[in-house]
């Protein structure tokens, strides 16, 4: 008898737990309408989703924009770029961040979504040091990529083999990568990996290796950065629309925001965050670009 | 056995609650039955569906999806749909596992049943066990601390390649390859030994001739289970194979299998994209592979069966 | 002579096969703890992960994964119990019992990640609640189910017949012998079994990347309300387990130290592993002492 107590019962508790938890997490989502009011203090909860690089930055921006405003909660979630611009667009959460232009991924309804643009990452080229080059001419940097050049000594580098190191197909950094610094070529293949970290640390380690990274990973000589064209790739640089490889890093709301939502957008584009935390995490202030760009990669000046 | 309470005081108790917990009891262990296969019957219907999507839905063909080398989603001209360097990659880290794996295992099952059943099992048997422990995230973290610069170093090529991920596999399926061959080899009638023994043969002809024949079946089983685990193992192998699209053609070059593939992507596409949609038809392929080694399975036992 | 050397050759061969295996044993010990104790420290162990800074600890991801291995055995041992129950018992050798059996094989050789993507379809995506701790354990339950349903049947069915026969024989209902005869005969087994499957839950990662997702909210652990968004006892929340945490690190992270944090984190994940299965063996022998010394 008691055995079959013991588990008619853990069976109910465990029922009651998924019941009560789903009335539960029904009624706090509700709070976000309630949310934020122009005057007085904010309060209620939202929800962030979407690209795990863009993560650290909004979550960290989440901590501080809590400590000023207690009454409210964020959630930062990561899941990658796709995941966050399909669940905004179902509306399951309140910003999506995505690094490439909602309108470049298939199947999401970009009309509905407004774009908010938090913050600009510079990438470029990177080689193992002991290539020996440190800049190099764009056609010549889509003839390594595409495998048309196989040897760095064509380069007047080292007589070493070109290694390749690529970012999975549906990755945003390698889009902006192709579309800017290889003019939309299709890279040859190499080893293929998500992380910034691995991609530096494979280039590093492996004798004639090429691949791409953000600014914020020249931070030691372990690996070194390619100019293009002579243009070094510095915040400078790209803030005047020299260097051409950046993108925008976006967060997306469904339709206008407002409330609560508002609100920790505005305080994503302050200059509080925009010139400190920014900065801290290797990203370029959005704000202080002397160019901008549309979702079809056309430049002006603004 | 103090908490039975006497037969007579249950027995006290109307007949008709004595039913009715009858009825109930059965109803609960039934609905625990069912839950079991409704799993079973909504994972094949669910992912069937949404892996024939983009079949049906985005109009790629099947043939192309499984024949095809030419792995090009984020085309926006002309988006290239082929998997097939894919399921070589899967098929290939999976055989070379087992190449490895199954004699190792098999072999440590012999020293276990018959080299020495008395010790070496008391040390072995644990050892296995132990093995089976480790998570698969943390072969996966010494495959790319250790094996593959040591790879890189000594054997040659890029570190990550098709031999990584196989050494990674075999050290993963040991132990599901050893675990069930020893039970094999120990569940074999000891009539076989002995009759073997005195008819004058040594022990190696007496496992070579003898017992690895009679438990054949079973061996053949451990090892299609370990490679079934190795065909689904996602995580560990990602880290060391290198992720490269093209078919390898060395076993020093990198590579990459459907479960890698799924996993580096399916955050970064967005849910009902075509691109997504073919990473589902990925897992389908897995679903239906993990279906094939259950069938192959079954048909060696029943040939056992027939011995 | 011939056949003597050959024999001698080959049971050198084998003795060979065994020092390998434990030889790869010993040698990824000794990998893991030797690098990874460096690295554990009070510290470590209770202080939240950082996603771009050096320094961070394991504390929310230690958490999650005890955390969701519990929800995940509620719902197992229940279900698998009256599961093994059904096949050791009720079940007759018949078609359906066929598909049953065929059906707990098809559960127990998926892969995992098929197990992840169909928690994505379902627990995700259809439900609506996106990245949770609940749809994370209930893609782990199906993970888990086959295991606890095979223990169970081989213990009760390892339950002296006679001890059945007797409670039959005076007048005991079926269900009746189960619940007071059966189950608590055949309890040690499965209490070691369920504790043995649970090590093979906490290393799981492939099956939680899709569902219980690959970040943790804020945690506040004075908060003990269960409905709380904050609370670490909310079930809605996702939760990044320790397995996920090393994967994540190593193949998405941005911080600096991630050998350190991955070295660590492995140490951690081992040792739980090896405590569950010690505790495993320990209760069964307490238990098969205990049961041999009152007879």
């Amino acid at each position: 008898m008691k055995s079959f107590k013991k588990i008619s019962l853990m069976m109910l508790i465990a029922a009651f737990m998924i019941i009560a938890a789903a009335c539960g997490s029904d009624s706090s989502s509700d709070k976000d309408s309630g949310g934020g009011k122009d005057s007085g203090e904010l309060s209620g909860s939202i929800s962030v989703s979407g690209s795990s690089a863009m993560q650290p930055l909004i979550a960290a921006a989440a901590e501080e924009f809590m400590a000023e405003n207690p009454k409210v909660d964020i959630q930062v979630n990561a899941g990658g770029s796709g995941t966050g611009l399909s669940q905004v667009a179902e509306g399951s959460v309140q910003i999506g961040n995505s690094d490439v232009f909602a309108e470049e991924k298939e199947g999401i309804p970009a009309d509905k979504l407004v774009d908010h643009k938090v913050a600009v990452v510079g990438m470029t080229a990177a080689v193992n040091p002991k290539v020996g080059i440190d800049d190099i001419k764009k056609e010549d940097l889509i003839k390594v990529f595409t495998g048309k050049i196989t040897n760095w000594k064509e380069l007047g580098g080292k007589d070493q083999k070109i290694v390749l190191v690529n970012r999975p197909d549906s990755s945003g950094t390698r889009a902006v990568f192709n579309h800017f610094a290889l003019d939309g070529a299709t890279p040859a293949e190499g080893i293929t990996e998500d992380s910034s970290n691995t991609v530096k640390k494979i280039i590093n380690e492996t004798e004639g290796a090429i691949g791409y990274l953000a600014f914020s990973y020249f931070t030691d000589d372990s690996v070194t950065p390619l100019s293009i064209d002579g243009v070094k790739p510095t915040a400078e640089n790209v803030q005047s629309g020299k260097f051409p490889v950046w993108a925008y890093q976006h967060s997306y709301t469904k339709g206008e925001a407002e409330g609560l939502t508002k609100a920790f957008l505005d305080y994503l584009m302050s200059d509080d965050i925009q010139n400190t935390l920014l900065k801290e995490q290797g990203y370029l202030p959005v704000t202080k670009m002397k160019v901008e760009r549309d979702a079809e990669g056309n430049q002006k000046n603004i | 056995m103090e908490k039975l309470l006497p037969a007579k005081d249950r027995l006290l108790k109307s007949k008709r609650s004595r039913l009715d917990g009858e009825f109930r009891g059965k109803l609960i262990v039934i609905l625990c039955a069912v839950i079991m296969i409704s799993a079973t019957i909504a994972i094949t219907i669910f992912l069937g569906t949404k892996g024939m999507q983009s079949f049906t839905k985005n109009g790629i063909s099947i043939i192309e999806f499984l024949t095809s080398t030419n792995w090009n989603p984020t085309d926006k001209a002309s988006p290239m749909y082929g998997v097939l360097p894919f399921i070589f990659g899967s098929f290939a880290v999976t055989f070379l596992a087992a190449l490895i794996a199954a004699p190792l295992g098999i072999g440590g099952a012999i020293f276990m049943t018959e080299i020495a059943p008395s010790w070496g099992r008391k040390i072995l048997q644990p050892i296995v066990e132990l093995l089976v422990g480790i998570p698969s995230v943390v072969y996966g973290f010494i495959g790319l601390t250790v094996l593959v610069p040591f790879i890189r170093e000594n054997v040659g090529g890029l570190g990550f390649s098709l031999l990584s991920g196989m050494i990674v596999l075999a050290v993963m399926i040991l132990p599901t390859i050893t675990t069930i061959a020893t039970d094999a080899m120990s569940s074999l009638p000891n009539h076989l030994r002995e009759g073997s023994y005195a008819l004058g043969a040594t022990r190696w002809q007496t496992i070579r001739k003898v017992l690895v024949p009679a438990a054949m079946p079973s061996l053949l089983t451990a090892i299609i289970l370990g490679m079934a685990r190795a065909f689904g193992e996602a995580l560990a192998v990602q880290m060391v194979i290198g992720n490269v699209r093209n078919l390898p053609s060395s076993i020093l070059d990198a590579s990459a299998t459907l479960t890698t593939i799924i996993t580096l992507n399916m955050g970064h596409t967005t849910y009902g994209s075509v691109e997504n949609n073919t990473l589902w038809s990925m897992g389908l392929i897995l679903l239906i592979m993990s279906f094939a080694f259950i069938l192959l399975i079954r048909y060696l036992s029943s040939r056992r069966k027939l011995r | 002579m011939n056949s003597k050397a050959a024999d001698r050759i080959a049971t050198g061969v084998f003795v060979a096969i065994a020092i390998t295996i434990v030889t790869i044993l010993a040698g990824l010990f000794f990998y893991i703890f030797v690098n990874g104790f460096k690295h554990i420290s009070l510290e470590f162990l209770t202080s939240p992960s950082s996603n771009v800074r050096a320094g961070g600890g394991i504390r929310d991801q230690l958490f999650n994964s005890f955390y969701i291995l519990f929800i995940t055995m509620l719902i197992t041992v229940p279900i698998g119990i009256g599961g093994g129950v059904y096949m050791a018992e009720y079940a007759k050798p018949g078609k359906v019992t066929d598909l049953i059996r065929t059906c707990i094989e098809v559960l127990s050789s998926l892969p995992s990640i098929v197990i992840g993507m169909f928690g994505l379809l379902i627990f995700v995506n259809t439900t609506g609640w996106g990245y949770t701790i609940l749809g994370g354990a209930l893609a782990l339950t199906i993970f888990n189910l086959p295991t606890m349903v095979r223990t169970t049947e081989d213990a009760i069915r390892a339950v002296p017949r006679d001890l059945k026969e007797a409670s039959l024989a005076l007048g005991v209902t079926h269900w009746h012998t189960i619940k007071t005869i059966i189950l608590p005969a055949a309890f040690p087994s499965v209490l070691t079994g369920a504790i043995l499957a649970a090590g093979r839950v906490f290393g799981e990662a492939a099956a939680l990347l899709f569902t219980a997702g690959l970040s943790t909210p804020r945690l506040d652990y004075t908060n003990w309300n269960p409905f709380s968004e904050q609370s670490p006892l909310n079930i809605f929340r996702p939760a990044e387990t320790l397995a996920v945490h090393i994967w994540s690190v190593n193949t998405q992270g941005l911080i600096p130290d991630v050998n350190e944090v991955a070295s660590g984190s492995s140490a951690v994940l081992v040792l739980s592993v090896l405590i569950f299965n010690l505790l495993a063996r320990w209760i069964g022998s307490l238990i098969h002492k205990r049961a041999t010394a009152t007879k």
